[in-house]
């Protein structure tokens, strides 16, 4: 479960980015925020992981307050999550395999296991096949499956998302939605971040709509 | 436990792969630290070689005292027994003028030069052991002998080495000094190369702790690139100090052949070579140290 009550951020120079935000995302739920750009998604989101703090209010993931938490508690917070950043953040170094074994790596799986869970990983998003590939040659699409594989390989049990379709065609964004709604059907709690508003009301799932900071709207799904 | 270990193989792994990336200079500053490693390491080879042969000279309170060549046997008879009242005096030898000159005919390369000589131009000498071995005690004995008529020069044979082994001293502090000097340099150079390392590596850096590495799992590879080149730069200052050894050989043997001599100068020990590679990875695995406590909480992900 992922709880905000009366979230506040304010940055160092002074520009107020979140103003008493609270609601709660249910164990198992998807969940979209929207709004445009600036409302205030992005730095909402970073919260939950803890790559900023609330200046007010507390954040409550699985049980612990992110906004309290000590500096070497916040890995093994981040390990029970998978983030899938806007800029994808693959590492062009290396391969499509390798980066997948980047979060089995840090979180010291032995070979056999981080090997099996790596395949499986790029078997969900439909990149087994591409390992050897670095991620220079694989298309826009691809690379967003690719981060996807990346996020979801420790087997988190929440999943975020920012932006994961921008700059993609509206068939691979399709595609990339599908995968989020996949993992949420085996009870991964979701939430992403979006400003497509067309492709959010094909879903008939919660929004979450934040105006400067506030959320003005909190839908519950229609009725499907 | 089998975790961790194996986290260690993996970091040993990346460290092994970035040290020898192309496009890293890790080899290159491996270059650097064993050329700068080797002048103090050097300097310590060549001094010990030094101390070895200043300890096959005795250092006993010994003096050396030349007659006059004009003086007859008489006077270095009348000398002799002058010395054997003398209450400082332990004991002496009387060297006569015609043993010297045999003992010169039979030293290397000289035998000619002796038979070129149409007289013996050697003196009498007495080589006299004093009983009180200090230096003033010596000088004191050295003066009063030198009064007598028919003594033309007194040496006091252990002061050169005295001297020497004083000059040595100095040596040892000046390598200690250098040592210290290019260690600190060794530790700059690799404290600046993780720090580049760090900068090129700075995405993954900020993914690795997005994704929950912890600061050790980030610092491991790191401390190891720092170890590992630092232990290159003690093998390459092995190496350059085999090769300079060999090279300085040739030239000592040439020079040591003439002189009949089969002296050759004489390489670290093992226990000395491995300090050398040993203390070289210790400094590096500091100055990595050094460089990933300052940089690593400044790269964080925005």
């Amino acid at each position: 479960m992922i709880s905000f009550s009366n979230v506040s951020k304010r940055y160092p120079g002074g520009q107020e980015a979140l103003h008493g935000l609270s609601f709660s995302i249910q164990d198992g739920e998807l969940a979209f925020l929207t709004g445009h750009s600036g409302a205030g998604k992005s730095t909402l989101l970073k919260l939950i992981p803890a790559i900023e703090r609330p200046t007010g209010g507390s954040v409550v993931v699985g049980g612990q307050n992110v906004a309290a938490l000590k500096r070497a508690a916040v890995p093994f917070l981040r390990r029970n999550l998978g983030l899938v950043f806007q800029d994808q953040k693959l590492l062009y170094d290396r391969s499509v395999y390798d980066n997948v074994m980047l979060p089995l790596a840090i979180s010291g799986h032995a070979p056999q296991q981080a090997a099996r869970r790596a395949r499986a990983a790029l078997d969900k998003v439909g990149l087994l096949g591409r390992e050897r590939a670095s991620p220079i040659q694989l298309s826009g699409g691809e690379q967003q499956r690719l981060a996807i594989a990346r996020a979801v390989v420790n087997r988190p049990s929440i999943l975020i998302a920012d932006e994961p379709t921008a700059n993609l065609d509206a068939e691979s964004a399709a595609l990339i939605l599908e995968i989020f709604v996949s993992f949420n059907r085996i009870g991964v709690t979701v939430l992403i971040a979006t400003h497509d508003e067309a492709l959010v009301r094909r879903y008939a799932k919660r929004v979450l709509r934040l105006a400067a900071g506030r959320l003005v709207d909190d839908a519950a799904p229609a009725a499907t | 436990m089998r975790s961790w270990l194996r986290q260690h193989r993996q970091a040993v792994r990346a460290a092994l792969g970035r040290f020898a990336a192309p496009r890293a200079a890790s080899l290159l500053n491996a270059l650097v630290i064993g050329v700068t490693l080797s002048l103090p390491a050097g300097g310590y080879m060549l001094l010990a070689n030094l101390r070895a042969v200043t300890q096959r000279f005795t250092l006993e309170p010994e003096l050396t005292v030349f007659m006059r060549t004009a003086a007859a046997r008489a006077d270095a008879d009348a000398f002799g027994a002058r010395l054997k009242a003398d209450a400082r005096v332990r004991d002496f030898r009387f060297i006569p003028r015609e043993a010297a000159l045999k003992e010169l005919q039979d030293s290397a390369g000289l035998g000619d030069v002796v038979a070129a000589l149409d007289r013996n131009p050697l003196p009498d000498a007495f080589v006299v052991r004093a009983k009180d071995p200090r230096p003033e005690a010596l000088e004191a004995l050295a003066a009063s002998l030198r009064a007598a008529p028919s003594v033309a020069l007194v040496q006091v044979d252990s002061a050169w080495a005295r001297r020497l082994g004083a000059l040595l001293d100095l040596g040892r502090l000046a390598v200690a000094l250098l040592s210290t000097l290019l260690g600190a340099a060794l530790v700059a150079v690799t404290f600046n190369t993780i720090r580049l390392q760090m900068l090129t590596q700075r995405d993954e850096i900020e993914l690795s702790k997005l994704i929950g590495a912890t600061d050790a799992f980030i610092r491991r590879p790191f401390f190891y690139l720092g170890l590992l080149q630092g232990g290159a730069g003690g093998l390459i200052a092995f190496a350059i100090l085999r090769a300079g050894l060999a090279v300085l050989n040739g030239g000592v043997r040439e020079l040591a052949r003439a002189y009949g001599s089969d002296f050759r100068l004489a390489f670290l020990s093992a226990g000395e070579a491995g300090a050398l590679v040993a203390f070289s990875a210790a400094l590096g695995w500091l100055g990595a140290y050094l460089s990933v406590s300052k940089y690593l909480h400044e790269i964080e992900p925005k």
